[in-house]
């Protein structure tokens, strides 16, 4: 009964998107007021009906509804609860209900938090995101319904799910990732309702920016996650694989990250109007485009599901509706919105501009080569792929004068700066920074020469960043006759969520580069007994045990570290048989510090004796990656605080509603 | 107007130079960084080149796993049920490695047509075989049923 | 001049995009389940397979005689469980011969899945490694082959088989005569 009331709520979804979408759109066009009016209602309503359909589909999960054919090939009864409930989203079906749950989400949050918009141009947004909401809830009805039923004869119990997400990190990641992703819509149905009015300004900037900022904030935690989540779950210490899936996240949020400053400038100075229309409208299509990607099967990956050609068909006539239409619209009306406005050479706006431009061009590069296999195979150039090697190069060369901006876009002003006084205000800076990649260079003097290089100008970016930014962040917090850097009172939000995202990723960066140049990593057979000394630490093995978990059974190595005689970790890698699947997974043993990571995982047994395949790694300073990624997504959050955005809203709330009262 | 040209010519500049690098950028990492796929089959008739770094895909033999008894060290012979090819690898082997199973190995061909691979890769799912193996052994062996109806 | 450059940049990323739908899907068109055309009019593949119901029993290709279907199952496969009930049917109409293949599964389970649901299948073949799978091109379960009367694949059909499916797609593409008769009645 339970999974028939969530798929009539499913219906009942879509029939009031179909409202929210046309109605308004109606309203507006025929001049009737009360038309447009109904796109709130329906928008709550549309939400209401959405989240029980989710729940629907969760409970069945929760209660081991074996009788729905998604539940009973994502799920076993042995599986603990709250993995169960993560298994809702664990495949195809139940991952696309999510993305249609956090649509109307997001959709319910902007017609609740909206009051200051215009009526019509809140009428407009919302009419888009019900269109959106129309095309998922109607690819989930017809190609992939999560609901359907095994009747009259359905398995006893399920076939279990994936045991590679049966792990604390995706349960969480797939819902902050789809936050963010499907977060871009906002913005997205913003920037079409300010091109169908033909009028963007710095109210319009202002009303966006919040919402881009949550998106995005969403999105780097998701990231974040995944990525963490691939370092001790997939159990060889990797972090990044530049795999179609982690591609199709990456490229909504570079293009993200653009918008964020496009919007900031045009917010500020009014410029980039229609770059950053094109930018909303580009990060929404990157996530569509991701899902494209990662539901069709055009590209096989670690993650991907099913092939279906029936669902890619569908999403891709779906992409190529929303965007297509969406770039028609800009193609024919950007030209209006468009201002010409002055700024120099050397100018905050410059450096934007450029900023952009090397997110964009990356995104590109990595569309490239993500899609190399079609390409390849449209050419005839034979079974060639493009591995993480094409990724790293064209990556490195790429953000590395994206992140020698970062340490200079605080300090230079809007509309021009003199040349003299930004030398003035780097030199120290500069010393210092290069300084410090020399000491390093000196240090490791005995390394390749490409890897002197990169190491050079890693510790010289990460220096310069830092100094240059925490340098402003003082400066303007003195200024203010207040000597604390957190003097909320005195320093807008958003330099505070300025400074602690660039911080956050030049954090990133020294996980990066310091991981991927002195992480030592040994792969090793060991004995038990026996011990292995890896950069000063010795790991002994020292038993292994049987171990029943819920659903699997596993063979556990017990290792102890001791570093000068003295115990500095125990850790506990599992090798794990899944009962229903009989999958074999490996859980690494991992003590995490700032500082350093020390990372175990058992590889094999191999034959004929005891001794076992043991990866054993120490990374320094791995975990900056991801504290890194938490700091980001709190200066996203910072900057939503900012009071501006709804000050200014309060004013304008009375005047903007008269205004579109006359105009209707 | 004068800086409005400016403007402008900086925008245009920028664009123009953006996208030079990003094709360079773009030519020259697929030059360096592309793979190619090579079959069992393949690799004997000698289409395979001996030195860059390819990928080689077939299925495990049964029987031909050789440990070395001190070290990771293992060798393997891979198949496409037409010809069979010797892989050295040192390191841990995937959880999903075994007699029979369809793998992924990159490495080099050695000038004695042995393969040295520094990466083996199986997918996760052990129903699910990598599309290239399968259509390599689909390949090759109809090419060894055409040589022997010759 | 400026003004129509102007445009044109405008134009462009939906240019862009329009030529990026097209690359897509010729993409979707090189879909995997479309099953190579070299197997296609080509006889059955050789094999020595146990029987699943009796494992000290072998049998090859010749002891297959079609016009048939050969369903691929596993009990590893909630779709087959999906696709199963039909099969029951379609067998019940003793028109059609339907062999099945246990694939990649273990016999106990493979046997738990026909006791528990029944046997439409005239024989079983046990495929325990695989190896036939990979000589038909499967690249999952469920798929269904139809064989013609000479023992030569002339359909793959990738998903579950249903009344739709087997009415529109299977049927006519194994007793093509029959529907050649039809078309011509028709006529």
């Amino acid at each position: 009964m339970i999974p028939e009331i969530g798929n009539l709520a499913l219906a009942f979804g879509l029939a009031l998107a179909l409202v929210q979408f046309v109605m308004p759109l109606v309203g507006i066009a025929t001049n009737r007021w009360r038309m447009v009016l109904v796109a709130k209602p329906a928008a709550i309503g549309q939400f209401i009906f959405v989240a029980l359909s989710f729940a629907c589909l969760a409970w069945s999960f929760y209660i081991n509804d074996f009788s729905v054919a998604y539940v009973a090939s994502h799920s076993n009864s042995s599986l603990p609860v709250a993995y169960r409930i993560g298994a809702t989203w664990g495949g195809h079906e139940g991952s696309l209900l999510l993305w249609a749950f956090i649509l109307s989400s997001w959709t319910f949050a902007v017609a609740m938090l909206s009051k200051a918009l215009p009526a019509l141009t809140r009428a407009r947004v919302l009419a888009v995101l019900g269109f959106v909401s129309i095309g998922f809830i109607c690819f989930i009805l017809f190609t992939s319904n999560p609901f359907d039923r095994l009747i009259p004869i359905y398995p006893i119990d399920g076939s279990d799910l994936n045991p590679l997400l049966q792990d604390p990190g995706m349960v969480f990641h797939p819902p902050l990732l789809y936050m963010g992703y499907v977060g871009f819509s906002v913005a997205f149905a913003f920037a079409l309702a300010a091109l169908l009015e033909g009028r963007i300004d710095t109210l319009w900037a202002r009303w966006v920016r919040p919402w881009t900022q949550a998106a995005w904030m969403f999105l780097t935690l998701g990231i974040a996650a995944g990525s963490w989540w691939a370092y001790y779950e997939l159990g060889w210490g990797g972090w990044w694989f530049w795999d179609p899936v982690e591609n199709a996240s990456f490229m909504p949020w570079l293009i993200g990250t653009a918008l964020l400053h496009s919007l900031a400038a045009t917010e500020k100075r009014g410029v980039f109007k229609a770059w950053t229309t094109l930018l909303a409208i580009a990060a929404f299509s990157f996530s569509l485009l991701g899902t494209f990607l990662v539901r069709s099967g055009v590209l096989t990956s670690v993650h991907a599901f099913a092939n279906d050609p029936v669902r890619g068909t569908y999403i891709l006539i779906f992409l190529g509706v929303v965007v297509g239409a969406s770039l028609f619209l800009f193609a024919a009306r950007a030209s209006k919105v468009s201002v010409t406005s002055w700024y120099n050479l050397l100018s905050r706006e410059l450096l934007f501009l450029v900023n952009n431009l090397i997110l964009v061009v990356a995104t590109v590069m990595i569309l490239i080569g993500t899609l190399q296999p079609i390409i390849s195979e449209m050419l005839n150039l034979g079974k060639i792929s493009v591995g993480p090697p094409y990724f790293n190069l064209v990556f490195t060369i790429l953000m590395t004068p994206l992140i020698f901006l970062v340490g200079l876009g605080p300090i230079v002003n809007w509309r021009q700066h003199s040349f003299q006084d930004l030398v003035a205000r780097t030199r120290y800076a500069a010393i210092a920074s290069l300084a410090a990649g020399l000491v390093f260079v000196i240090s490791e003097f005995e390394r390749q020469a490409t890897d002197l290089v990169q190491i050079f100008v890693g510790v010289f970016l990460i220096a310069w960043v830092i100094i240059l930014n925490l340098g402003d962040w003082w400066k303007r917090a003195s200024k203010k006759r207040s000597s604390t850097l957190m003097n909320l009172h005195k320093i807008s939000p958003s330099f505070i969520a300025m400074y602690t995202a660039h911080i956050g990723m030049v954090i990133v960066v020294i996980g990066v580069v310091i991981s991927s140049h002195f992480s030592v990593e040994k792969n090793i057979r060991l004995g038990i007994g026996q011990n292995e000394v890896v950069e000063g630490y010795q790991f002994t093995f020292e038993k292994l045990t049987d171990v029943v978990g819920p659903n699997y059974d596993a063979l556990r190595g017990h290792f102890t570290v001791t570093k000068n005689d003295e115990v500095v970790a125990r850790l506990e890698p599992e090798k794990r048989r899944y009962h229903a699947s009989g999958q074999w997974m490996t859980e690494a043993g991992i003590d995490a510090s700032l500082m350093r990571d020390l990372y175990v995982a058992l590889g094999e047994r191999l034959p004929d004796s005891n001794d076992w395949a043991v990866r054993i790694y120490v990374k320094p300073y791995v975990s900056c990656l991801w504290l890194g990624g938490i700091l980001m997504g709190l200066g996203g959050l910072i900057a939503m605080t900012d009071k501006r955005y709804r000050a200014r809203a309060k004013q304008t709330s009375k005047s903007s509603d008269s205004i579109a009262l006359e105009a209707v | 107007m004068k800086p409005l040209r400016k403007r402008r010519l900086t925008f245009v500049i920028s664009i123009v130079v953006g996208l030079g690098v990003a094709v360079g950028l773009t030519l020259y990492a697929l030059n360096q960084n592309v793979n190619l796929f090579y079959s069992p089959l393949e690799i004997v008739s000698g289409e395979a080149p001996k030195g860059p770094l390819i990928r080689l895909g077939g299925l495990v033999v049964t029987g031909s796993i050789q440990r070395n008894p001190d070290n990771l060290k293992v060798k393997f012979q891979l198949t496409d049920n037409a010809e069979n090819v010797w892989v050295s690898y040192e390191g841990i082997l995937p959880d999903l490695f075994r007699e029979g199973q369809g793998i992924v190995t990159m490495g080099v061909l050695q000038q004695d047509g042995t393969f040295v691979a520094s990466e083996v890769l199986a997918k996760h799912d052990e129903n699910y075989m990598s599309p290239e193996v399968a259509e390599a052994i689909k390949k090759a062996e109809a090419e060894a049923k055409a040589r022997v109806k010759k | 001049m400026l003004e129509s450059n102007k445009k044109l940049i405008y134009i462009l990323p939906f240019v862009l995009f329009i030529a990026m739908t097209v690359l897509l899907y010729t993409g979707l068109g090189k879909d995997p389940t479309k099953l190579d055309s070299q197997l296609i009019g080509q006889p059955i593949p050789a094999f020595e397979k146990t029987l699943l119901l009796s494992p000290d029993k072998t049998i090859s290709e010749k002891d297959v005689q079609g016009p048939a279907l050969v369903n691929v199952f596993a009990s590893w496969c909630p779709a087959c469980y999906h696709e199963h009930p039909y099969l029951m049917q379609l067998t019940q109409s003793k028109t059609v011969k339907i062999y099945g293949l246990n694939y990649k599964d273990k016999r106990e389970a493979g046997l738990k899945f026909i006791n528990d649901l029944g046997n439409p299948y005239d024989l079983i073949l046990f495929d325990d490694n695989g190896r036939l799978g990979v000589d038909l091109g499967v690249y999952g379960a469920p798929e269904t082959f139809v064989i013609n009367s000479d023992n030569k694949i002339v359909y793959r059909h990738v998903g579950i088989v249903n009344l739709d499916v087997w009415q529109t797609i299977l049927k006519p593409k194994m007793f093509p005569e029959a529907n050649e008769q039809q078309e011509q009645g028709a006529k």
